[in-house]
C-alpha cells in the first residue's frame, strides 16, 4: 500500500503573541512545527505501512527551512520526503496550494492513498484537502476519526460529524483527512532520528513540475488579501466578589435576560 | 519578483516592519559604493524575507514614500463574463431532512447583502422528501429555492452533491455563494470552488459589500484569531464563503414572504458516488450539540475527574445548553473527544460559555473566543482564562456549580 502524506509547517501558536506596541504578531524566535492535524495523518500512514507494507513519502510545499518537518516526519518511520518549493509558489492561496500539490502527487504517481491532517493550525481552512482529491478527482472522505478495514481494494472508515459519525465505504485510491481521535503520534525513536539526518530530501520547484503558471502562486490563486488587522483583543471582565450565594445569585441577576 | 523595495526611495525609516504581520522585512546596512554620504541613515534600507512573505500587501500602504511595490496578480483584461453572474446563493444543509439553524442564519446575511447589491436570495436545496421545509426557507429570506430532489441526495455525500451544485452554478451562475462551515459544508464546498475555478474564503466572521466595486468584502481571522484578514475574489465568480454557526443572524420568520421553487433534475450518472455512506450514528446523548448550542458549560481540569462532569450536565440541562471540555479533560480520558473544545478540537461561539476548572491556555482560547460572554469559574485568581473572562468567579466549582444550577432552575421557572 503506497500512501502519500501532505503536510504543512507552522508556527507554533503556543508562542503566538501579539506586540501591542505595533499591533503585529511577534513571530521573532517562534518555533516552527508541523501542524499538529499532521501528525495524525503521518501516525496512521506509518502504521498502515507497519500492518500491510508498501512505501509511505511525506510532501509539504514551503519556503526551505520546511525540510526539517519533512525530516521529522521521517523520524517517525515515513520513508521519503519531497520538499515542493519555489518563489513562483509565494503567495498560493488554497485553490494554487491544492493545485500545486495535486501535481506532486500525480508525479510521483502509484499511490493508493492520499492523508492529510484536518486543517492547519495558522490558516485553519480545511480547503487543500479536498481541493487536492477535487484536482485529482478522487474520492474523498474528510474528518475520519477511525479505519475500520481495508480490503480487496477499498476502506472502511468512520467519519466525524456535528452529531457523531458516519459510516463510509470508499474504493482506493482516495484521500482522507483526519481529526485527532484517529490516533496518538509516537515519538520518533533514535534510530529514526539518525535516519531522518542522513536522508535525502529531493526538492522540487516549477521547473520539475511542469505546472500551469497561471495556476501557481500569486497569479494562480483567486482570492487576494486585501486588508490584514488586528482584532480588537477581548478584555478581562469584571470579578464578581463574595461569598458562593452571593456570587451565584448575582450571576444568574446577569444572565437572566440573556437566557430564553 | 512580486514584491519588491525600491531602492531608490526607500529611507530605511522601518514603518513597513511596523505593518508586517509575518516579521518578513529587516532593514539592512546597504553598502553604496560612492561612500560619501554623510548621513548614515541612508544607507539603510528596506528588506524583505521572502521566505517569510506571505505577499499580503500589509507594508504597501505603510510606507509613506511608496517604495513597496507589489505586483498584483491582475490578469490582463478582467474577465468581461463576470457581469453575467447574479444573485446570492446560499447552500442549504440538511441532515435526515431537516434544515440546519446554520443555513437560516445565512439567509438571513443574505438579505442584508442582496440589498445592498439589489438583486436576490436563492437557497439551494438538495435531498429527498423535502418540500415540507421550504416554506421556511422562503420565510427567512430565501427569495427563490433551487430544488433538486432524489433518493441518492437524501444524506449529504461529496460526489453527487459536488456534482449537482456545479452545475447548478454553470447553468445559472450566482455572483457570491455562501455555506456553513460544517463538517458537510467545508467538505462540499472546497471540491466545488475546485472544480468551478473561483475563490473560497473559509469561516469569515464578517462579510460585506464593496460600496463601489460592489463586490464581497469576506473577513476572517488567521492565526488563532490573533489576526484578521480581509479578502476578495477579483476575477472569479462566484464569490464563495463560508460562515460557522451562531456568526450570522437569522431574520425574524415573515410568514408573508412569497418566493420562487425551481425544480431541478439530472441524469442518474450525476448523483452517483464512489464513496459509499453506510451508516449514520448519532452519538449526542443531550439534545444540542456544541456547534448549535446557545449555552455551553465546559470543564476543564478542575474537574478532577470523569464523574464530576454530571455537575455540568445537570447545569447544561437546566440552562437547554450542551456540555464541551478542555484538552486536558479529553486527554485524561474524562469526555470523549468530541466535546473538545478549543484548536485541536471543535470552535464554538454561544452566547454564554460557562468555563468550569479551566484555566484558559491560547489554546483553548482560540476555539471559545467568539462567545459573546465567557463566565469563569476557577478557584485559581491567577488563571489565564480571568484576563478575558467577561465574569469571573473566583471559588469551587463543587460549590458554584449546584448552586448555580439551582439558582437557575427558580428563576428560570418563573
Amino acid at each position: 500500500m503506497n500512501i502519500i502524506v501532505c503536510i504543512k509547517q507552522v508556527p507554533e501558536t503556543t508562542q503566538v503573541q501579539i506586540n501591542p506596541e505595533t499591533n503585529t504578531l511577534i513571530r521573532k524566535g517562534v518555533k516552527s512545527i508541523i501542524n499538529p492535524f499532521d501528525m495524525y495523518a503521518i501516525e496512521e500512514a506509518v502504521r498502515l505501512k507497519e500492518k500491510f507494507g508498501g512505501k509511505t513519502t511525506v510532501i509539504t510545499m514551503g519556503p526551505p527551512q520546511a525540510d526539517a518537518a519533512l525530516r521529522e516526519a521521517i523520524s517517525m518511520g515515513i520513508d521519503e520526503g519531497i520538499l515542493l518549493s519555489d518563489p513562483a509558489f509565494a503567495g498560493s492561496d488554497t485553490w494554487a496550494t491544492s493545485y500545486t500539490l495535486a501535481g506532486a502527487i500525480k508525479k510521483i504517481g502509484g499511490f493508493d492513498l492520499i492523508i492529510c491532517g484536518k486543517q492547519a493550525s495558522d490558516g485553519d481552512t480545511a480547503q487543500v484537502g479536498p481541493g487536492i482529491s477535487m484536482h485529482l478527482d478522487i474520492p474523498q472522505v474528510t474528518y475520519v476519526k477511525k479505519i475500520e478495514e481495508i480490503k480487496g481494494g477499498s476502506m472502511r472508515v468512520e467519519r466525524m460529524t456535528e452529531e457523531g459519525f458516519e459510516i463510509i465505504e470508499t474504493p482506493l485510491p482516495a484521500l482522507l483527512t483526519v481529526v485527532k481521535e484517529i490516533n496518538e503520534p509516537r515519538i520518533p525513536s533514535l534510530r529514526g532520528m539518525m535516519k531522518a539526518r542522513q536522508a535525502k530530501i529531493a526538492t522540487w520547484s516549477q521547473k520539475e513540475l511542469g505546472l500551469d503558471s497561471e495556476r501557481i502562486g500569486l497569479s494562480g490563486s483567486p482570492t487576494q488579501v486585501i486588508k490584514i488587522f488586528t482584532p480588537p483583543q477581548r478584555s478581562g471582565g469584571q470579578i464578581i466578589p463574595g461569598e458562593t450565594q452571593e456570587v451565584v445569585d448575582k450571576l444568574v441577576e446577569l444572565l437572566k435576560g440573556e437566557i430564553n | 519578483m512580486p514584491i519588491q523595495i525600491i531602492i531608490e526611495k526607500c529611507t530605511g525609516c522601518s514603518l513597513c516592519i511596523k505593518a508586517c504581520p509575518f516579521d518578513a522585512i529587516r532593514i539592512m546596512d546597504k553598502l553604496e559604493s560612492s561612500g560619501s554620504a554623510s548621513d548614515s541613515r541612508s544607507h539603510k534600507k528596506a528588506v524583505i524575507d521572502l521566505d517569510k512573505c506571505n505577499l499580503c500587501g500589509a507594508c504597501v500602504p505603510a510606507c509613506k514614500l511608496k517604495a513597496v511595490l507589489l505586483e498584483k496578480a491582475e490578469t490582463a483584461a478582467p474577465n468581461p463574463s463576470l457581469k453575467d453572474y447574479k444573485g446570492i446563493w446560499i447552500f442549504i444543509e440538511q441532515k435526515q431532512g431537516k434544515v440546519q439553524s446554520v443555513s437560516y442564519e445565512l439567509l438571513g446575511k443574505a438579505q442584508e447583502l442582496a440589498k445592498k447589491l439589489t438583486t436576490q436570495v436563492s437557497a439551494v436545496f438538495l435531498g429527498n422528501n423535502v418540500e415540507d421545509q421550504l416554506d421556511e426557507l422562503i420565510w427567512h429570506g430565501a427569495d427563490n429555492v433551487y430544488l433538486v430532489e432524489a433518493p441518492e441526495l437524501a444524506n449529504f455525500q461529496d460526489e453527487p452533491y459536488t456534482n449537482v451544485l456545479v452545475r447548478l452554478i454553470l447553468e445559472y451562475k450566482p455572483e457570491i455563494l455562501l455555506c456553513g462551515a460544517t463538517s458537510i459544508g467545508r467538505s462540499l464546498i472546497s471540491r466545488v470552488a475546485v472544480k468551478i475555478n473561483t475563490g473560497l474564503t473559509a469561516d469569515c466572521t464578517g462579510l460585506d459589500i464593496d460600496p463601489e466595486k460592489k463586490i464581497l468584502l469576506q473577513t476572517r481571522p488567521a492565526f488563532g484569531g490573533n489576526i484578521m484578514a480581509t479578502i476578495i475574489t477579483p476575477r472569479h465568480r462566484p464569490q464563495m464563503a463560508t460562515v460557522r454557526h451562531k456568526v450570522m443572524q437569522p431574520m425574524a420568520p415573515d410568514k408573508r414572504r412569497q418566493g420562487k421553487i425551481i425544480r431541478e433534475s439530472f441524469d442518474p450518472y450525476v448523483y452517483t458516488s464512489r464513496a459509499k455512506l453506510l451508516d449514520i450514528v448519532d452519538e449526542v446523548e443531550t439534545l444540542v450539540n456544541l456547534a448549535e448550542a446557545d449555552i455551553i458549560v465546559s470543564g476543564g481540569r478542575g474537574m478532577g475527574g470523569p464523574e464530576n462532569f454530571k455537575l455540568l450536565e445537570e447545569l447544561a440541562k437546566v440552562l437547554g445548553g450542551a456540555v464541551g471540555a478542555s484538552r486536558a479533560a479529553v486527554d485524561a480520558g474524562w469526555i470523549p473527544y468530541s466535546h473538545q473544545v478549543g484548536q485541536t478540537g471543535r470552535t464554538v461561539a454561544p452566547k454564554i460559555y460557562i468555563a468550569c476548572g479551566i484555566s484558559g491556555q491560547i489554546q483553548h482560547f482560540v476555539g471559545m473566543s467568539s462567545s459573546k460572554i465567557i463566565i469563569a469559574i476557577n478557584k485559581d485568581p491567577d488563571a489565564p482564562i480571568f484576563k478575558f473572562a467577561t465574569y469571573g468567579l473566583i471559588g469551587d466549582l463543587f460549590q458554584i456549580v449546584p448552586a448555580l444550577t439551582k439558582k437557575f432552575k427558580e428563576t428560570l421557572r418563573k
